[in-house]
């Protein structure tokens, strides 16, 4: 970054949609720096931790099968957020979905079949070869070969924004702060869910004990200046992605590897050996992201998936090995729970399971009757040892607060005007289209189709 | 002999790796290793050592990985399949005394080679006269078996040939069953025909569409056209060797042979593609990202594309030279850089032809077999 000049598009951050306005500005011509706070290693934000994104398709392609229309996309977006959406900009990004695979593969994305042990999203969701990192290396590259200077290890730290329009930026880079100027901004700087701190206003002391699953570098530094300088914000912080992942993890940046996918096969217990939720309520993936405030919701934050032999090797394999014991007695020692409870809560259970015939591939008829909660499919009982549990805690995987922007991406001032060259991108102002619950691959659909907009709207704007 | 086991650190760092690996898949479209590895739940020795042969160390797995160094799980999964790739190499030799000859393989292979460029020489002035040896012959004068007699060549080439193929085989054979599979499996049609046309085409050098990223972060396919004309090169001078005796034995020809005739045609055609192909794959080499390589292996890679650089380029001056007094002593350096070549054979790089085709039939011969009941999550 070159502080003696003035460039046509600044852009802060450096994942997905910051990657995505860069190339598309730089193309149009313009002069495009942008702004990484993490250092090369670690560059790309949560997007170098994704896998897949959403596709509105009418035909087979790119791994894609059979089709996804435009309504059914926009039905499963309205059913997920309960109408806290904004329907004008969903479109926008489910349209851009169909047509965008051909800009990234010119720019050196490629996609695969879906992989092995997903098949249930190869009709939705289009599988990046290689997964985010390598998406992001690709998006580097190019714009690389572009052109954009790329600056990494670049906090901004402040913004001098008058009246709704932006000035300058401040970037503290080795320690020295420096004052970089733009005809026009792009805001790409991701959520706040590694700021534990925020976390902790928003959910109360139980943040202490959450995982955040991707980079530690998403501290919400540049949402807060722009909420605190006239941003109208979308959205509430206690929203956000939030799964049951191994309590083993890393606190941050575990990633994909570190789910637990056998909850809906077995029993979940707290810390004081109690069931306190339907573990078969429905499919796993339709399911996982609940159990993330679930757990959230225990104390201390932890819960234990306890399965038995006859489910070993019939789900996706976790990164760490299950503790395992010969009895439910030694399990309950081995994880430091009151064993008398545990025997009881699993004899309960096991006494409450109905006959039915085990499919974990559909919605079986294995249930439980005259316990609460009780678990609604796949009920068998746990009496095959050897025993095996894994730990749980709440992984926040990202938050949904965030600017308002309208369909130029252009970021909404709190009197309701946009601002004329400040304009956002990806989960900066997710919330505009996903104000609450989750599909899965949506964030990278929504950070690409708005990270082109906004690179080409401050393109217009810096002309 | 029992084989030599893999030490056990490395073995439990590979179990973490591909445990790692396991749950998080986003590496499955680059190669057959991933594949392969989500049909395992836990990872034994015979596992890892399949799996590490089946690698080809093109590194798209490392560059892709959100788990590398410096992340804290550091994940470095070429690394570690390279380093259980060359103990593999030392626990399947044959026989196993000579396993050791894979410790500091650079030097190994340097000794063999000088000691048998020396013997040539010493046979040669010994065996013929001094005087023929350096002094210039036509072609007529079947040239090559004025210095060298004929029927010596044949045999030195053909034991030494033999105990190759002896040694290779066993090799192979012992590296089949620890991986856990019959004998019979082998030869599997199905599974060894689409391996072979695997192997012809270097499908896996690919990538997932743009090549490999080798030798640093960005895809390319330099690397499988020269490892193309690497292999058929060796492959076409391998037809030369073995059309000569057709011609010799069978239509009572002796060589030098003209050069449009067949074999000198395939040799020479060969030994172009031997010279660039070690070349452009030792350039490669060079530019390697030294995150990737196991430095212990270096020498390995290096002594064998050496090796056949100068055996087609001393092939291509005997060519060039053959009328002129220089002749017979290339023949003699010639001759003996192919025999350092072929002893080293099973102790050397080559290996790697041989253990990455049998873990590539067993790739395909798993294929065939149902996917261990992964229910649809
Ligand atoms: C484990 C995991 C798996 C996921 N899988 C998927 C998936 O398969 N599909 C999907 O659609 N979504 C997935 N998501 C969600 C997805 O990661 C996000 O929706 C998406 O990456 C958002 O892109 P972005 O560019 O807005 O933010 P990010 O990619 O997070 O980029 C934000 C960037 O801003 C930089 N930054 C932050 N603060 C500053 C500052 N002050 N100065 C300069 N730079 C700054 C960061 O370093 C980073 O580079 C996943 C998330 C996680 C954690
Ligand atoms: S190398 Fe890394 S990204 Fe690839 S499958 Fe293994 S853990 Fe995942
Ligand atoms: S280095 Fe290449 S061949 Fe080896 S496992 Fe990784 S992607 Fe596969």
């Amino acid at each position: 970054m070159d502080v003696s000049r003035t460039y046509d598009v600044l852009i802060l951050g450096g994942g997905n949609a910051a990657l995505c306005a860069a190339i598309t500005a730089r193309r149009a011509g313009r002069s495009v720096a942008l702004l990484e706070c993490a250092p090369k290693h670690f560059r790309g934000g949560n997007s170098r931790h994704t896998r897949n994104f959403r596709c509105m398709h009418d035909a087979p392609s790119d791994g894609l099968t059979d089709t996804y229309p435009e309504e059914e996309y926009w039905q499963d977006l309205l059913k997920v957020t309960g109408g806290e959406t904004n329907e004008k900009l969903a479109r926008i990004t489910i349209r851009f979905t169909a047509t965008c695979r051909k800009w990234m593969a010119e720019h050196g994305v490629r996609f695969q079949p879906s992989l092995g042990g997903t098949l249930h999203v190869s009709r939705t969701n289009a599988f990046f070869l290689g997964g985010g990192k390598a998406l992001i290396n690709a998006y580097y590259r190019a714009a690389e070969a572009l052109g954009v200077e790329i600056s990494y290890d670049t906090e901004v730290t402040d913004l001098n924004i008058d009246d709704g329009r932006f000035m300058s930026a401040l970037a503290v880079r080795h320690g020295i702060e420096q004052e970089v100027r733009a005809k026009t901004v792009v805001a790409a700087a991701g959520g706040f869910e590694a700021n534990l701190a925020w976390l902790r206003e928003a959910w109360g002391p139980a943040a202490d004990n959450f995982l955040v699953r991707g980079t530690p570098y998403n501290v919400g530094r540049v949402l807060r200046i722009l909420l605190d300088k006239g941003a109208k914000s979308i959205g509430d912080a206690t929203q956000g992605h939030c799964v049951a992942i191994d309590a083993r993890s890393p606190k941050f940046d575990g990633g994909i590897c570190t789910r637990v996918d056998c909850v809906s096969l077995g029993v979940v217990v707290n810390e004081s050996a109690y069931r306190f939720y339907d573990e078969g309520e429905d499919f796993w993936p339709k399911r996982y992201a609940i159990w993330g405030r679930l757990v959230a919701g225990q104390p201390n934050q932890i819960a234990y998936s306890i399965i038995d032999a006859k489910s070993v090797g019939k789900f996706m394999p976790p990164v760490f090995p299950p503790i395992k014991a010969a009895t439910i007695g030694e399990l309950a020692v081995a994880l430091k729970l009151d064993a008398s409870v545990l025997e009881s809560t699993i004899g309960q259970f096991n006494a409450a399971v109905r006959p039915g015939t085990f499919d974990h591939t559909v919605l079986d008829g294995c249930a439980t009757e005259g316990i609460s909660p009780p678990k609604t499919h796949w009920a068998r009982r746990i009496d095959t040892p050897p025993f095996f549990a894994y730990p749980l805690r709440p992984g926040i995987t990202f938050t949904y607060l965030g600017v308002t922007v309208n369909e130029r991406a252009q970021m909404m001032l709190q009197d309701d005007r946009p601002s004329p060259n400040i304009f956002a991108a990806g989960e900066i102002m997710a919330g505009n289209v996903l104000g609450k619950g989750y599909i899965a691959g949506i964030g990278m659909a929504i950070g690409t189709a708005f990270g082109r907009i906004a690179g080409e709207e401050a393109a217009r704007c810096a002309a | 002999m029992p084989p030599s086991a893999i030490p056990a650190a490395l073995v439990e760092e590979g179990q973490r790796m591909a445990s790692i690996c396991n749950a998080c898949r986003y590496c499955e479209g680059f190669c057959a290793v991933f594949p392969a590895l989500e049909r395992r739940l836990s990872f034994a020795e015979g596992d890892l050592t399949y799996l590490a042969n089946l690698c080809h160390n093109c590194g798209s797995c490392y560059y892709a990985c959100q788990y590398a160094p410096p992340h804290e799980f550091q994940l470095n999964f070429p690394k570690m399949l390279a380093e259980v790739r060359g103990e593999s190499y030392k626990k399947y030799a044959w026989p196993a005394t000579l396993s050791g000859l894979f410790q500091r393989n650079g030097r190994v292979v340097s000794l063999i080679t000088a000691a048998s460029l020396v013997a040539f020489v010493l046979a040669m002035l010994f065996f013929s006269d001094p005087s023929a040896l350096f002094s210039a012959h036509s072609d007529s004068q079947g040239s090559f078996y004025a210095v060298f007699p004929h029927r010596a060549m044949a045999w030195i080439f053909g034991v030494i040939f033999l105990m190759v193929t002896a040694a290779l085989i066993m090799g192979s054979v012992r590296f089949w069953r620890d991986i856990g599979e019959e004998p019979a499996t082998f030869l599997s049609p199905g599974p060894f025909a689409k391996s072979v046309d695997d192997a012809a085409r270097l499908i896996y050098l690919g990538g997932g569409g743009d090549g490999c990223t080798y030798p640093d972060d960005k895809p390319s396919y330099a690397r499988r056209r020269f490892h193309h004309l690497t292999f058929y090169g060796f492959m076409s001078c391998f037809a030369a060797t073995g059309v000569a005796p057709v011609y010799h034995y069978v239509l009572g020809w002796s060589a030098p042979y003209p050069f449009w005739s067949l074999p000198v045609m395939l040799g020479t055609l060969g030994s172009i593609g031997l010279l660039i192909g070690p070349a452009g794959l030792l350039w490669l080499k060079e530019r390697r990202d030294s995150a990737l390589t196991a430095d212990s292996q270096t020498g390995m890679d290096v002594a064998f594309l050496v090796l056949l650089f100068i055996v087609s380029l001393t092939g291509l001056l005997l060519l060039v030279l053959r009328e002129t007094a220089a002749m017979g002593t290339l023949l003699a350096i010639h001759l003996g850089v192919v025999m350092g070549l072929f002893i080293t054979m099973p102790y050397g790089k080559f290996v790697h032809a041989v253990y990455r085709f049998a873990a590539l039939v067993r790739f395909h011969v798993e294929r065939r077999r149902p996917s261990p009941g992964l229910s649809a999550e």
